[in-house]
């Protein structure tokens, strides 16, 4: 019988408080031996495509990290390697201590999957489906059905357990998908894309479920296009782009670090749109931009720049102008800027709402 | 991963491919369907014509029938393999503790018991409507094995198909291109003599023609002659060219 796998140990105290993290505390301490998942210079190339440039990435067990990257950036290529999929052609990487490459058999007693395309039967019920995997983790017989009706339960599936997955909802799918990659209690759990193709209603149902694990202390690596999505749910993000890791930290980190802070300010009077843009635009010497609605007015503050100042001065020259404000103020840059400002690309798909 | 454990996982992968049978009939009156319908077709369609009787004609179509069925079932095995490979599910069974070997036992377990089904249905059909045994109990015995012998051999051919190609159109066309030379330019339906000096050539060296030559024999009582050690022959050939092939090219894509 296949033992339960022990999670990797000290994963309560290794987990970030993201509630009180500010800009100035270090990223979640990534000296706990060993880390959940832990890679080191991932190269894989497809011909003249190259898909991971010597990738590092360190999860601290107990974990939900964000695997951000637009598409192709080599996200699920990331995942493949580390669920013992694919090999990557050079680097290391390994699972709870357990090496990727010389002890397959071990990191697949560790992990679960749920990839990108759902990984269930259709011609059978959503209850077989999750007997199979059950009997082919070898769980003894009744065992295996116990286990099976659990987790039908746990994901609110019970009363369509008997029915075949090919009459179930996308969002019943992904569920049904995900209780077959816990039927094995893993430490560890790939989420490739989990929410793509949902209706915001499944989405939420997703991510629910994300939280309940990582509350278990399950360790969790999310790969996702959806800045909302990381930003919601993970302790931790590596922003990804052209197959390696050009940033790492707590959502906040990143705000703080990587965008730059922006003033926001909207006139009371739509008309005066034009003058309070060419006052900002004159004070913090960035291009003003609106938002789609065209009435709230922001920009950049410049590098290193006090925002208290910039923000008196915004006001003062506001009020001399004759210009009444519904809202104004200074804020962080948000995960979307962030994006933008490390990968150079255009935004990701934005979440739906 | 010792023996015992990948023989359980195989054994474990073949009960969802029958479980699968359970639920989707239609997906087991595929197999079932055609050769009714060829039996029908050539029995009462061509059976005069070539035989001049279509009782006849019953006794000498009905076992190069069911070789036919044969041919069809591994199509179908290889259109579940194909698409368990390419979608999700594959990934799946990779992702867990379980042997290698066990997803391509469990679709060689499930293909089984549509060969058994297939051939056992062609045989029932044809006794229905007037096929009668010859050869004895032995013998009867003797050609069901002969036919399991063919279909596991044949079987590795749809496992390499299933394993290699890019989508189900492909495993179709693979499958068709190979089904219909081999059974229609065999002595399924038309005796050898019958046919024209070029093509009796190929029909002779054939595997279907050996093998539907034997099973006719014996199930007919009939003088085997060659064909049970020649059919028995090509399996074993066939099983030792494809079987090492699909697990090597299954092993490097899965």
């Amino acid at each position: 019988m296949r033992a339960v796998p022990a999670p990797c140990a000290g994963r309560a105290s290794a987990r970030p408080d993201r509630g009180r993290m500010t800009s100035s505390q270090k990223p979640a301490p990534a000296s706990v031996p060993p880390g959940a998942i832990e890679a080191e210079g991932l190269v894989k190339r497809y011909g003249d495509t190259t898909a991971l440039a010597g990738l590092d990435l360190i999860v601290p067990p107990g974990n939900v990290w964000g695997l951000l990257g637009p598409n192709g950036a080599g996200k699920t290529t990331v995942v493949r390697i580390l669920s013992t999929l694919l090999r990557p052609d050079s680097g290391r990487a390994s699972i709870c201590g357990a090496d990727v490459l010389r002890r397959p058999g071990r990191v697949r007693e560790l992990i679960g999957l749920t990839g990108q395309f759902a990984a269930v039967d259709e011609a059978l019920t959503g209850f077989e489906n999750l007997l199979l995997v059950a009997r082919l983790l070898e769980l003894p017989g009744r065992r295996a059905r116990e286990r099976a009706g659990e987790l039908l339960d746990r994901f609110g599936l019970s009363e369509a357990g008997g029915r075949l997955v090919r009459t179930y909802s996308g969002g019943m799918r992904r569920r049904l998908d995900v209780a077959a990659s816990l039927l094995g209690t893993p430490s560890v759990l790939f989420l490739d894309e989990p929410t793509t193709g949902l209706d915001p209603r499944s989405r939420g149902d997703v991510w629910d479920l994300v939280r309940g694990l990582a509350a278990d202390g399950t360790t969790v690596l999310l790969t996702t296009q959806y800045l909302e999505e990381a930003d919601r749910l993970s302790h931790g993000i590596s922003v990804i782009d052209h197959g390696r890791v050009v940033e790492t930290g707590t959502p906040a980190q990143l705000k703080a670090r990587v965008g730059r802070q922006t003033i926001e300010l909207r006139p009371v009077d739509r008309g005066r749109v034009d003058d309070a843009e060419e006052i900002v635009a004159h004070v913090t010497g960035a291009a003003a931009v609106r938002d789609r609605e065209g009435w709230l007015v922001s920009a950049a503050l410049p590098v290193g720049g006090r925002a208290g100042a910039v923000l008196a001065e915004v006001a003062a020259r506001l009020e001399t102008a004759g210009i009444e404000v519904a809202e104004i103020g200074v804020r962080l840059a948000t995960l979307d800027e962030v994006f933008l400002a490390l990968t150079g690309h255009d935004e990701p798909v934005e979440a739906g709402r | 991963m010792n023996a015992t454990r990948a023989a359980r996982h195989g054994v474990t992968l073949g009960w969802r491919n029958i479980a699968k049978f359970r639920h989707t009939p239609d997906q087991l009156l595929d197999i079932l369907l055609m050769p009714i319908t060829f039996v029908v077709m050539f029995v009462f369609l061509f059976g005069n014509a070539v035989s001049g009787d279509w009782h006849a004609y019953l006794r000498f179509v009905i076992p190069g029938i069911a070789v036919q069925a044969l041919m069809f079932a591994m199509l179908g095995g290889a259109l579940a393999l194909n698409a368990d490979m390419r979608e999700g599910i594959h990934d799946r069974f990779r992702s867990l503790p379980i042997a290698r070997s066990a997803p391509l036992v469990g679709h060689i377990l499930g293909d089984c018991l549509k060969y058994v089904l297939s051939v056992v249905l062609v045989f029932a059909f044809g006794a229905a409507l007037g096929f009668r045994f010859g050869g004895g109990a032995l013998a009867v015995a003797g050609a069901a094995g002969l036919l399991m012998a063919f279909a596991l051999a044949t079987c590795w051919i749809g496992v390499l198909i299933g394993v290699a190609a890019r989508n189900a159109e492909t495993v179709q066309a693979l499958s068709l291109v190979l089904i219909f030379p081999l059974t229609f330019g065999s002595n399924v339906f038309v005796p050898a003599e019958k046919l024209p000096g070029w093509l009796q050539a190929w029909v002779r060296i054939n595997p279907v023609s050996q093998v539907t030559d034997a099973v006719r024999a014996l199930t007919l009582g009939l003088p085997a002659g060659g064909s049970v050690p020649a059919s028995l022959l090509w399996s074993a050939g066939i099983a030792a060219v494809f079987a090492p092939a699909a697990v090597l090219l299954y092993r490097r894509r899965g």
